[in-house]
């Protein structure tokens, strides 16, 4: 594909009809990944040995810890668009998607306090995954609250990017400077990215499919949410100009 | 650029908030934690390093919004922005202005603080080395935020809420730092990254901070 | 049809709810302020095109 093409995209117009053409698909696909992962993981998967049945949560917490990790670099990157080629459509892209991330951010938190009760036997420890975790949601909301506060849309558009920039720099930061801290009881990464011996296959296809369908999930709300700031954004003009007309 | 910094500091000065009210504030913190925590001396020995932290830095934040408001509401700043001086630079003195008003004292200060926690022997040199280190990284990544928020007419809350987060690498290093140093452990390791934060934020968000307010000044 | 959770039935049930809970809401609410969005611009497009063109 030229990568070229890529930018004709950048026109709210075009992106609006392509995105809402593609969405439906999108939609369903999220709708049925999400419900095969999940009835899967939790009606056929074997309890684990040691975790007993609290492993079924697993099919969410993991997912939605990596949605919220992977959202904010999604934001990060359409930022950076934003502030070197100023499309509008960039900037209100990452603006629709932090509260899909607060959202993913809050659910793997609740989930992984859930799962820690009974096994640490707390609901919360200030273990590091969990602190950067929770740093990170007030980094969603410092950056939600910075977008609903300003009300000229580019300069909003561009002191949130700056926030994102700045702020991705300082997650990592605290990311290191947490586990320094305290070096906490967290399993390694046994269910993240790539598949491990650790985790067999009975645990691992469910997980997988789960994982797709946070991802589509993710892609449907962002094109809907997307759409609705694009919109907002041209009846604020539409109004503004009224009042000076 | 130094005439900017000595008007600075004289209208802190002259305002009176700037060098008395922050060391109010922490004597405040310092005079309460013993009222919700108990009077226990061990436990305030152990919590001391952490407190006096956490009330340095509220300290901090709680005169940000002074750095940059008064110079927006008077238009200063919009003179200060067409002025031959760059930007970056007018960032970094306003923050090394805050830094001299509010986190000198603090440095100074923090000696006398630790006696009211009852702060062991060996923690003073650590606690003073890393409050010197790390405030003035505290009173740049304000700056930011304050550079942020400048055009809001409700920016306070607001700027707590984007600074604290911020402050999270800074807190972990300095309390770190402190900590060891009042439990005779060696605190080179958490010093050292608490230098490195420093100089790298010194070094790099003013372009931030000042990106940021010439948006804010459009 | 119910498989058995054992004695963490509380634990993964809940989380279950809470998590579906939470996406629905969000799906729920991005969906209205579509909707509500959409029915404005359009209402002040037909405006505009009745008062507009002078």
């Amino acid at each position: 594909m030229n990568l070229n093409a890529l930018w004709e995209y950048a026109n709210p117009l075009k992106f609006m009809r392509t995105t809402e053409r593609a969405l439906p698909y999108f939609a369903v696909a999220a709708v049925v990944c999400l419900v095969t992962g999940l009835v899967w993981g939790f009606f056929f998967t074997p309890d684990d040995f040691r975790q007993g049945s609290t492993v079924k949560i697993f099919y969410i917490h993991v997912p939605s810890a990596m949605m919220a990790i992977n959202i904010w670099v999604m934001m990060l990157i359409t930022s950076l668009v934003w502030i070197v080629r100023r499309h509008h459509v960039s900037a209100l892209a990452a603006r629709a998607a932090a509260p899909i991330g607060a959202v993913m951010t809050v659910i793997a938190l609740a989930t992984g306090a859930i799962w820690g009760q009974p096994m640490w036997g707390t609901w919360w420890a200030w273990d590091p995954r969990l602190t950067s975790f929770l740093i990170l949601f007030l980094f969603y909301l410092g950056y939600i609250a910075l977008w609903e506060a300003i009300e000229d849309d580019d300069t909003a558009a561009d002191l949130t990017a700056v926030l994102c920039l700045v702020g991705s720099v300082f997650a990592i930061l605290s990311r290191y400077a947490v586990n320094f801290w305290n070096q906490g009881l967290h399993q390694g990464a046994s269910l993240s990215l790539d598949k491990q011996e650790n985790v067999a296959d009975v645990f691992w296809y469910p997980a997988l499919v789960s994982i797709a369908g946070f991802v589509l999930l993710f892609i449907a709300l962002v094109i809907i949410r997307t759409n609705t700031e694009i919109r907002a954004r041209r009846m604020r003009a539409l109004l503004a100009r009224e009042r000076l007309g | 650029m130094s005439a900017l910094l000595i008007r600075d500091l004289r209208l802190a000065m002259r305002a009176g908030g700037g060098f008395g009210l922050g060391l109010a504030f922490f004597l405040i913190v310092v005079t309460l934690v013993p009222f919700g925590v108990g009077p226990e001396t061990g436990l305030l020995a152990r919590i001391a390093p952490g407190i006096l932290w956490l009330g340095a830095l509220l300290a901090c934040l709680l005169s940000l919004d002074r750095i940059l408001a008064l110079d927006w509401e008077d238009g200063s700043l919009d003179l200060l922005a067409t002025s031959p001086l760059p930007l970056e630079g007018i960032v970094t003195m306003k923050a090394l202005a805050h830094w001299i008003t509010t986190g000198l004292p603090l440095v100074i200060a923090s000696p006398l603080f630790g006696v009211l926690m009852s702060l062991p022997g060996a923690g003073y040199g650590p606690l003073v080395l890393s409050l010197l280190l790390g405030t003035p990284a505290l009173s740049v990544i304000g700056t930011f935020g304050a550079a942020l928020t400048v055009g809001l007419k409700r920016g306070g809350l607001l700027l707590s809420l984007l600074v604290l987060p911020l402050y999270v690498p800074t807190l972990i290093f300095g309390a770190e730092m402190a900590r060891r140093g009042a439990e005779g452990a060696d605190p080179t390791t958490p010093m050292l990254m608490l230098a490195g934060i420093s100089a790298g934020v010194i070094a790099l968000l003013p372009f931030a901070s000042a990106a940021v307010l010439r948006v804010n000044l459009r | 049809m119910m498989p058995d959770l054992g004695k963490y039935a509380e634990a993964v049930l809940s989380s279950y709810a809470v998590s579906i809970l939470l996406i629905l809401v969000l799906v729920v609410l991005s969906v209205r302020r579509s909707r509500k969005v959409k029915a404005q611009l359009d209402d002040i497009e037909t405006r505009r095109k009745h008062h507009g063109q002078g």
